[in-house]
């Protein structure tokens, strides 16, 4: 019993008219968390009732603190018949069990009724007493904080980077029950928003419990998502990074980071002492408290995740005389670990050795019902429902799932290894579902990353580092991680072209954020690829095989598209790659989206080349000639566009290229192929002619067409789905975060693949347009994380949802710094290495072990391409033991030297982020919060991490038309969301939303009926920020974060 | 390809004036996007015209989803649901409130009621103002006038605080109350020439020196009826006109002090008869609701009219109603000074508004 929760119910205001004959309400409410309900009196005859009841208090238990929302009813108290429910409020309490997030969540409350939306407000005040010790508390996953944040949040500095941790939750959809035919839709829409942040909170607790097992004590990038099975079930799954995290408070902090680790760890408050390794039995579903049977059908999924550190895992016995025993063990720590993924996709100064490029991977499963469940038949209907038999297929459900993704996982991580990777970065999981077909899709980048964040010895990677072969800033990442005469598919490898000694591909896809350090030339910008398949209406199993089908056709297109697009902007890089496949009944949609970018390091790009098969032909060749012409015209506007001037390199210093394989003179496509995106992929344009597309063919007609028509956007206006756009950096605080939705009806009748592709296009073109028309007044600004998420939820309807933030910039600034674009980051790197040499040095002294994880990879390469080390040595996924002794020979050659890639220090970065906000930061007005789906404020820095938020709702109409038909009702509910998630980020004293993100907008709609219903589940990071302007006279006083890796993400240069 | 939703959501709530206007101005959303095409916004952001169309609808939808808190404004400061800047709700609230001249003018001093809104449509064709908007502005009259009617305290304050109103919109808010409420006729042809803002500044001469509330704020509805008893009174000053001796006096004084500084002095003096007598029995007559319904028309019959006839310059009608009323305090058998004054000092403010062309 660790926990009181006390709660009590100020006040309401603004309740709808329950009494059409006083128009007034007799308003009470009800509070409820587990089975305890209390009530308030009733305020009779009031539309704004002040309660001002007691403390509620609720004595309960840490698990149900965790996974039970505390629920708050309001009532319109009727003497004759039934009290009529007004609406409800559901509180995740969770932020109040952290230590340094909320105390007390306090304020009004929109108060939520599926059927009606939001009517009135009420102002509740609740607060958790720990009475129990502090120690005992820490044993539960309650400690444990979530970010969904997929990078370092701002005011903590990474100890450690433990990894993956995932779980999955299954249960049967409460609208598929057959109580669902007798009860009315507002109570079936309750239960299951009740149902889903029921087991939110599970598998959050669950989570943390792996979080604490690997001895983290956050988990950062969480992504928790819904699959709603229909018929099948309900999967509620989540994956993060398991961290352990140290706040930056003050300078003092900075201090441990020099200390030995194991010393840092005993202090840091939140880390789980080892000895409670055992906690994992308490994942066994024995909560009685909540009393409802669902918390029994939760099954353990298999644990995932082994620690980073030894089995034994003492973090005192470092430094003794295990050193070299410790050395293989942590050498091969990421190698033991099942999945050695991030979910991150921005990372402290120097993490990220190299990518190699995008991994992905999708299966398609067919939904099978329940095993073994048990039938009856009910009230006469024809059709069996199933009964409320919990115990009887439970126990494998989540079992399957957890299959499924291992599977996928698995393949991921092979993908990694071909590519020479050990880990992915970048990591995300989705499923697309229609009927009883499901795409499961996971992808990431390949990556090779420095084992000094992952392991328990922080510092050990300090020697590490020194291996590390000189790099200037900014090309390390682009280095090939792989085997250059070994490669895993076709590739064109130059000489970087920012520090000369090692290989880089001429094109490089990711799927993480631009890195800090990156050199890029010029603006970076928004290139989607959209593609639409027919498809056979067909049923199970062929249905199935026909995806399965057409997937690989349909990845190969994509990559063909963007691959297209990039050149046609003149660029050589995509960050922030996503590549969603959504299923129909009669068709799939593809859409790619990602942010092109030039990097200096890797090559300029070569223009796109049209070639016809058939010669001999005047007129055609004419066409031919005249369409190369528009295309070398536009990358020409591209380039001048995007400020893409690179500086002039003579191709001695370069060194010729690589030889190539076979004659790419008439290739359409782009020259070479970089990235290995699937496996289904690898058989389609593997290593055969697969780039060869004639002119003549009408779809690459239309493709060659489809390339000139994407219309740039308007001047002023720029767009990218990363966190921010390359080549910009001088934000001003104006924020617009916004969704918009758009559903279009196709023609049924003659319905082609080309017909689609086009109506298609145009949704997202105009879609684009719409925003750039409508954000106008911004400008200059730029669109930043524009996220666009497609679906299918009808046979002829195509969904997309897009979700972005525009941030206003000064152009005045941002021609300035394009100038000095370079020498900054030049500046920036000397004071960097500065700042840093005392740092490892200081380390150095402290006689840690040296690093047993692989050496510099580059050192590694240039050796093994000069000297020609046999192949099989460079297996490096594989042979670490090699690597170690390598490393061993060349710390005895004594080839030992400072780095200057890793550690760009925080002082700058955060003196940049400071000056570029206009020194007129608008005094924020009372009461309001920002959302945005970025980890930062533009112009303000956040001080506090408050929890997450994690909402899920229901709205359903039986009057569409009165409520504005489809549109009016959209519009409203996700302002309602919005009002919603504001509310709760306000209620726990917070001004922001960071991270923010729609999950998911499942709409349904049938006009016939006049009724509609849509789900919308949101997520982020609820924050305190204080604007620069107000922060200055801080600042001075505190020398920020010295030699920190903690600052990341938004620093660019 | 048919759009079957289209919708934008941002966390601050966008708000185009332009478009706001032509929404408040009653337009449908395609006479809206044909007005803005014509502004040639198309041109100047390179938009397309179906661009144009979805946001034109989108902020249709929001203005709709606001207005039943523009209904109510201090609602729109304290509701979650749409993220505005307090500059933007105080602009939304200003607008939605503000009405056309031409509109008001057709409305002022009938009763809000059903039947008159039954003659929207009528004035909707009359003014050219479209009848969405002749029914905003007529719902609005109505229920500012709902909510204040019952109320204490200062009429002016009492429409700010419940509408958050700028000071100016809502003193015209108090004449618009105070004329519908009294009823006064300002639709007879005679009455024509004059604005919306003659009939305010008099309004509020009034409110402040005729009404109850004048004297004591403590009674309900004091600002918006006339005193009764002060109506009552005026029948007293008849008596400066059935008094043959009295009136002479007055005439004789007025004419001393007037001599050589009227342009107009001998219309003046062979008038004065007929404009005092008009002036009494106007005041006389206000025991009847009827008559209180004619002021203006009496006035300018009375008055305005014999004067405008003879062509005083205005500052001849300002200096001879000064001494007509000033004079009454030197004829010593009349008893009623406080009273005159209360009378005449309104009075004369408001004939020196309404005297023009």
């Amino acid at each position: 019993m660790p926990g009181k929760l006390k709660v009590k119910i100020v006040a309401g205001r603004h309740l709808p008219v329950m009494d059409r004959a006083s128009d007034l309400t007799d308003a009470f409410v009800e509070v409820k968390f587990g089975n305890t309900t209390f009530k308030t009196d009733v305020y009779h005859k009031s539309l704004n009732p002040q309660w001002n009841s007691e403390w509620f208090k609720f004595e309960v238990d840490d698990e149900d603190l965790q996974d039970e929302p505390l629920q708050i009813t309001v009532l319109d108290h009727d003497t004759y018949s039934a009290n009529d429910a007004i609406g409800k409020v559901y509180i995740d309490i969770d932020p109040l069990l952290y230590s340094e997030a909320a105390t007390v969540i306090s304020g009004w409350f929109p108060i939520y009724d599926t059927i009606h939306g939001i009517r009135g407000e009420i102002n509740v005040v609740v607060k958790v007493d720990l009475f129990n010790d502090l120690n005992r508390f820490r044993q539960s996953s309650c400690g444990v904080k979530f970010f969904c944040t997929t990078s370092i949040p701002k005011c903590y500095r990474a100890v450690i980077i433990h990894g993956f941790v995932e779980e999955l939750v299954v249960n049967e959809d409460p609208e598929y029950q057959w109580i669902d035919r007798i009860r009315t839709p507002r109570a079936s829409n309750e239960a299951r928003q009740r149902l889903i942040s029921l087991m939110s909170g599970e598998l959050q607790r669950k989570i943390g419990l792996k979080v604490l097992e690997m001895r983290g004590n956050a988990v950062v990038g969480y992504l928790q998502c819904f699959d709603l099975e229909g018929e099948s079930g309900l999967v509620v799954r989540a994956i993060g990074t398991a961290c352990t995290l140290d706040k930056l408070s003050s300078p003092a902090a900075f201090l441990p980071a020099c200390n030995s680790p194991s010393k840092e760890m005993k202090e840091s408050p939140l880390v789980h002492p080892p000895s409670h390794g055992c906690r994992s039995t308490h994942n066994s579903p024995i909560h009685t408290a909540t009393g409802s049977r669902l918390t029994q059908n939760f099954s353990v999924s298999v644990p995932t995740l082994i620690y980073t550190g030894m089995g034994s895992g003492s973090a005192g016995k470092e430094g003794g005389p295990f050193k070299g025993l410790l050395r293989q063990q942590t050498q091969s720590a990421l190698e033991q670990r099942e999945f050695p993924f991030f979910t991150l996709t921005a990372f402290p100064p120097g993490f990220l050795v190299h990518v190699g490029g995008v991994v992905s991977a999708r299966s398609v499963k067919l939904l099978d019902r329940i095993h073994n469940p048990a039938f009856v038949g009910i009230m006469g209907n024809t059709r069996p429902y199933k009964l409320l038999d919990w115990n009887s297929f439970n126990s494998d459900e989540p079992e399957t799932r957890d299959a499924w993704w291992a599977e996928i996982r698995q393949e991921i991580k092979s993908h990694a290894k071909a590519l020479g990777c050990h880990a992915v970065v970048g990591y995300s999981e989705s499923t697309s579902i229609c009927e009883e077909v499901c795409i499961l899709s996971a992808s990431g980048t390949a990556a090779v990353l420095n084992p000094r964040f992952l392991q328990d010895g922080t510092m050990e990677g300090c020697l590490e580092q020194r291996l590390e072969e000189t790099l200037p800033a900014g090309c390390g990442f682009c280095h090939i991680p792989y085997d250059e005469l070994n490669m895993p598919f076709p590739a064109h490898l130059t000489y970087c072209y920012n520090c000369r000694k090692q290989k880089v591909p001429d094109v490089l896809f990711t799927t993480i954020d631009l890195p800090a350090d990156a050199t890029v030339v010029g603006k970076g910008c928004l290139i989607q690829a959209r593609l639409c398949r027919l498809k056979k209406k067909a049923q199970a199993e062929a249905n199935a095989t026909a995806i399965s089908n057409l997937l690989p056709f349909m990845e190969y297109e994509m990559h063909t598209q963007l691959m297209n697009k990039l050149k046609l902007k003149g660029m050589n890089a995509l960050f922030g790659l996503r590549i969603q496949i959504s299923v129909g009944e009669n068709m799939l949609m593809g859409l790619a989206s990602a942010t092109s970018v030039y990097l200096a390091a890797l090559p300029t790009p070569g223009g796109i080349q049209i070639a016809g098969k058939t010669p001999n032909d005047g007129s055609y060749e004419q066409h031919i000639s005249h369409m190369q012409k528009k295309i070398n015209d536009t990358i020409a506007k591209n380039k001048e566009l995007y400020e893409i001037n690179p500086p002039e390199m003579s191709e001695e210093i370069i060194g010729s290229p690589i030889p190539e394989p076979r004659q790419r003179s008439r290739l359409l496509r782009s020259q070479s192929e970089s990235s290995d995106e699937v496996t289904e992929l690898d058989l389609s344009h593997g290593k055969k002619d697969a780039f060869v597309l004639e002119i003549d063919d009408t779809d690459a007609m239309e493709d060659v067409h489809s390339l000139l028509t994407d219309v740039p956007p308007p001047s002023g206006f720029y767009s990218c789905n990363t966190e921010i756009m390359p080549g910009i950096n001088n934000w001003t605080s104006e924020i617009q975060m916004f969704t918009s939705v758009r559903v279009i009806r196709l023609s049924s009748l003659n319905l082609t693949n080309q017909a689609l592709n086009k109506n298609f296009n145009d949704l997202c073109e105009n879609l684009l347009k719409s925003l750039y028309f409508k954000l106008r007044s911004m400008i200059p600004c730029c669109l930043c994380h524009v996220n666009f998420t497609v679906s299918l939820p009808e046979d002829e309807l195509i969904q997309v949802t897009v979700t972005a933030v525009s941030i206003t910039f000064d152009k005045n600034q941002a021609l300035q710094t394009a100038k000095t674009h370079v020498e900054k980051s030049l500046q920036r790197a000397s004071t960097d290495n500065e700042e840093l040499l005392q740092f490892p040095l200081e380390l150095c002294s402290d006689s840690l072990p040296p690093h047993p994880f692989p050496p510099a990879k580059e050192h590694l390469e240039s050796a093994s391409s000069n000297s020609g080390i046999p192949a099989a040595q460079r297996d490096r996924c594989s042979s670490w033991i090699e690597l170690i002794k390598l490393k061993a020979q060349t710390i005895r050659r004594g080839s030992i030297k400072t780095t200057v890639t890793v550690e760009k220090a925080s002082p700058m970065g955060e003196g940049n982020f400071r000056n570029r906000s206009a020194p007129s930061c608008a005094n924020s007005t009372v009461g309001v919060v920002k959302m945005t789906p970025l980890s930062f404020i533009p112009g303000a820095k956040i001080t506090k991490y408050l929890g997450i938020i994690n909402m899920f709702f229901i709205r359903e109409t039986t009057s569409l038309r009165e409520e504005g038909g489809v549109s009016g009702f959209l519009h409203a509910f996700i302002a309602e969301v919005f009002a919603m998630v504001r509310a709760h980020v306000a209620a726990l004293g917070g001004n922001a939303v960071v991270s923010y993100i729609m999950k998911q907008c499942v709409f349904m709609e049938n006009p016939n009926k006049n009724q509609a219903q849509c789900l919308i589940n949101v997520s982020g990071d609820a924050v305190v920020f204080v604007r620069e302007s107000e922060l200055e006279v801080v600042s001075t006083q505190q020398p920020t974060a010295n030699c920190q890796p903690a600052c990341t993400g938004e620093v660019t240069t | 390809m048919t759009s079957e939703l289209d919708i934008f959501v941002g966390n601050t709530t966008l708000i185009d004036e332009d478009v706001y206007r032509l929404w408040l101005d009653g337009y449908s959303v395609s006479d809206a996007v044909a007005l803005r095409v014509r502004s040639g916004i198309l041109e100047q952001t390179g938009a397309t015209a179906a661009v144009l169309q979805s946001d034109t609808m989108d902020h249709y939808r929001t203005f709709h989803m606001l207005e039943r808190l523009l209904h109510a404004p201090p609602k729109l400061l304290h509701q979650l649901i749409f993220q505005i800047p307090p500059s933007r709700q105080a602009l939304l609230i200003e607008r939605y409130y503000t009405f056309d001249e031409a509109f008001v003018r057709e409305v002022l001093g009938k009763k809000l009621s059903k039947g008159t809104k039954k003659d929207l449509d009528d004035i909707s064709t009359k003014t050219g103002i479209t009848l969405k908007s002749c029914r905003r502005q007529f719902d609005n009259f109505k229920r500012v006038f709902k909510v204040v009617e019952e109320m204490r305290g200062s009429l002016v304050d009492n429409i700010q605080q419940h509408f958050l109103l700028s000071d100016r919109l809502a003193r015209d808010y108090a004449a618009i109350v105070f004329f519908a409420n009294n009823r006064f006729e300002t639709g007879k042809k005679k009455l024509q020439y004059l604005s919306f803002g003659d009939f305010a500044f008099c309004a509020e001469l009034m409110i402040w020196n005729w009404t109850q509330g004048a004297i004591d704020s403590q009674v309900d509805d004091m600002f918006m009826d006339l005193d009764k008893e002060f109506l009552q009174d005026l029948k007293e000053l008849k008596v400066l006109v059935a008094d043959k001796d009295l009136l002479d006096l007055h005439k004789s004084l007025v004419c001393t002090a007037l001599r050589g500084k009227l342009g107009v002095f001998s219309e003046m003096e062979a008038n004065f008869k007929n404009l005092s007598r008009g002036l009494v029995n106007v005041a006389a007559k206000l025991t009847h609701n009827k008559d209180v319904r004619d002021l203006f028309v009496d006035l300018v019959e009375k008055f305005v009219e014999p004067c405008r006839s003879d062509h005083w310059p205005l500052s001849d009608v300002r200096l001879f109603l000064c001494q007509y009323s000033g004079s009454v305090h030197s004829l010593d058998g009349f008893r009623y000074q406080a009273l005159w004054d209360r009378y005449m000092g309104t009075l004369r403010g408001c004939l020196l508004r309404l005297y023009h062309d």
